[in-house]
């Protein structure tokens, strides 16, 4: 198992050296959405009784920020790898490919919690934000991560170039985050939008996690932890496949 | 006794391209040995399937014993391979690059090997710069010293010296044969043959994919019959008997080919008889460079795959 260690610290390591810009970008990201959002539309949006729109946004944003760098972690690192040629000292390695996904998934769960944690604490500044249950919470920043970690395994996997990451990046990740209800319920939506986000499973991600800050969701959090392990489970599965058979990685 | 490698029967097509069309080959403990071929000939591309970089249309492989796809942990523990491509991690320093590899095989408390690694490969000066500083060949002997920090019964080198200055490559060989004695076996490719002749006690010609030759460098020398006399003469004409010997002429000198030391005897008394002084002359003994040249002329007409 070490040579699983050492895999997970050579990522870890990476993202360090990368920069705490990667923590301190989507904080201020984040904090300026705030700012924006909610001088334009609290007066007009109330997503749940009781609950301000601002302090509604914050747990979506929070999600949203972790979900994109789960997801930059593990796919900037292996395409960087595979474009470079530098990925070859991993391929000749005795790394079996389960130590291989589990390495760089946790990478990116890693970076997507430290991400996640410092873009909470810093509306904590200008907000109060309650925190229900941290146990539903952290389930869903788990899977959501590990889900996004992934997700960004099978992307740099399949991409052979950046520009096919980015690609895939502003045409899947990115949209799928945005209609996931991030800024929104889905219940003020029109009812074929609404059916609609039932099939995106950020939606699920986003849902549970915000219950377990509000204590109210548009879903029940058990039915959208089911839904999230099922996609994570399937995604790993997929992965490992990949990883396994060598799918454009050992030709 | 296990062979350290064993190949059977493979194939690998890229498309339409047949890389290898039936390679077998085995490769014994305590060899040092030299996989020769022109460009193309498929070489790396064994050398990747042996490593796991490259999967086999068909056939087996094994090194140590261990099938290189079945059984692949066990046989990457077996293999060092130092990669024809420069390629390196611009993130880390020489040390860190050396301790990560050295991690992925499990390995603890290796530092005195790295260290030693280090000395021989003469990097010691190098061990906290970026990667990214390098220049060329520091960075091929970062690439040499990842092979071995797990101390790898079987040490294959795909060009190691294409662009590595003289004092590296006579370290680079005195490090390698020093592990070779030590027990470790050796398999290199290289396009200088002088350098595989001196090194190499066995050799593989690769030819569009498939092996052409494969014997001990002594054996495969000594397949050329004959060898050949430079002469520098006064006056410069070569006596109308010695013609049909005339195999070239350059820079003053007559050069013949004689079937075996005692003709030179012949040229000699020829040469005598005719008046003609022997101002310089030079035994040119065959050598693997001229194996190499004959075997790719004549399977020049391999039937296509
Ligand atoms: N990934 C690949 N995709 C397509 N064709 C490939 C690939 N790798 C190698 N080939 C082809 O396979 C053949 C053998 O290539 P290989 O790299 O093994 O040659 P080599 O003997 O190592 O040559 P060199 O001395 O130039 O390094 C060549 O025709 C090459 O173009
Ligand atoms: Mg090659």
């Amino acid at each position: 198992m070490s040579g699983f260690y050492t895999l997970l610290y050579k990522e870890l390591l990476r993202f360090w050296k990368v920069g705490l810009q990667s923590v301190f970008a989507p904080m201020l990201a984040t904090l300026l959405y705030l700012l924006i959002f909610s001088h334009v539309l609290e007066k007009h949006a109330q997503a749940y009784p009781d609950v301000a729109y601002t302090v509604f946004l914050i747990p979506g944003l929070v999600m949203m920020a972790m979900l994109q760098n789960a997801f930059a972690n593990s796919a900037s690192s292996l395409i960087q790898s595979k474009v470079s040629g530098s990925i070859v000292f991993i391929l000749l390695s005795p790394l079996s490919y389960m130590e291989i996904f589990l390495a760089y998934v946790l990478a990116s769960i890693v970076r997507g919690l430290l991400v996640g944690v410092g873009v909470y604490l810093a509306t904590l500044i200008f907000f109060e934000v309650p925190l229900r249950s941290f146990l539903w919470v952290f389930l869903f920043a788990l899977m959501g991560n590990g889900l996004l970690g992934a997700l960004g395994i099978i992307a740099a996997i399949w991409a052979d170039k950046f520009d096919q990451l980015a690609a895939f990046q502003n045409f899947v990740i990115l949209p799928l985050t945005f209609l996931s209800g991030v800024f929104y319920t889905i219940h003020s939506l029109p009812s074929f939008w609404k059916g609609l986000s039932h099939f995106n499973p950020f939606f699920y991600v986003i849902d549970g996690f915000r219950y377990g800050f509000f204590g109210v969701s548009d879903t029940s959090p058990y039915f959208s932890l089911a839904i999230v392990a099922a996609c994570f489970l399937t995604v790993s599965w997929i992965t490992l496949q990949m990883l396994k058979t060598g799918y454009k990685l050992r030709h | 006794m296990t062979p350290a490698i064993e190949v059977k029967q493979v194939y690998k097509r890229f498309g339409t391209t047949h890389a290898l069309a039936g390679v077998d080959l085995e490769i014994n403990v305590g060899d040092f040995f030299a996989l020769l071929g022109p460009n193309g000939a498929g070489k790396t591309t064994l050398i990747n399937i042996l490593a796991g970089l490259t999967l086999a249309s068909s056939g087996s492989s094994c090194i140590m014993g261990h099938n290189v796809v079945t059984n692949y942990r066990e046989a990457r523990r077996m293999l060092g391979v130092v990669p024809q491509e420069l390629v390196f991690d611009p993130f880390f320093t020489v040390r860190e690059t050396l301790s990560i590899q050295s991690g992925y095989y499990g390995l603890k408390n290796n530092d005195s090997w790295i260290d030693q690694i280090i000395y021989h490969l003469d990097l010691a000066d190098k061990v906290n710069a970026n990667m990214r500083t390098l220049s060329g060949g520091m960075k091929r002997r970062v690439l040499v010293a990842q092979a071995l920090v797990h101390k790898p019964p079987v040490i294959v080198l795909d060009e190691p010296t294409a662009g590595v200055d003289v004092e590296l490559r006579q370290a680079l060989w005195r490090f390698i044969k020093q592990l070779n004695r030590d027990g470790h076996t050796i398999v290199l490719t290289t396009h200088y043959l002088d350098e595989a002749e001196a090194l190499c006690s066995r050799v593989a010609m690769l030819k569009q994919g498939k092996i052409v030759a494969l014997d001990s460098t002594r054996n495969l020398i000594k397949s050329i019959t004959g060898c050949s006399v430079r002469l520098r003469l006064s006056p410069d004409i070569l006596p109308s008997v010695l013609q049909p010997l005339m195999g070239s002429y350059d820079e003053g000198c007559y050069i013949l080919a004689v079937n075996d030391y005692s003709q030179i005897e012949n040229v000699l008394a020829a040469l005598r008889v005719a008046q003609v002084q022997v101002l310089e002359m030079q035994l040119l003994q065959p050598d693997l460079e001229e194996v190499f040249v004959k075997i790719m002329g004549s399977a020049e007409n391999l039937e296509p795959v």
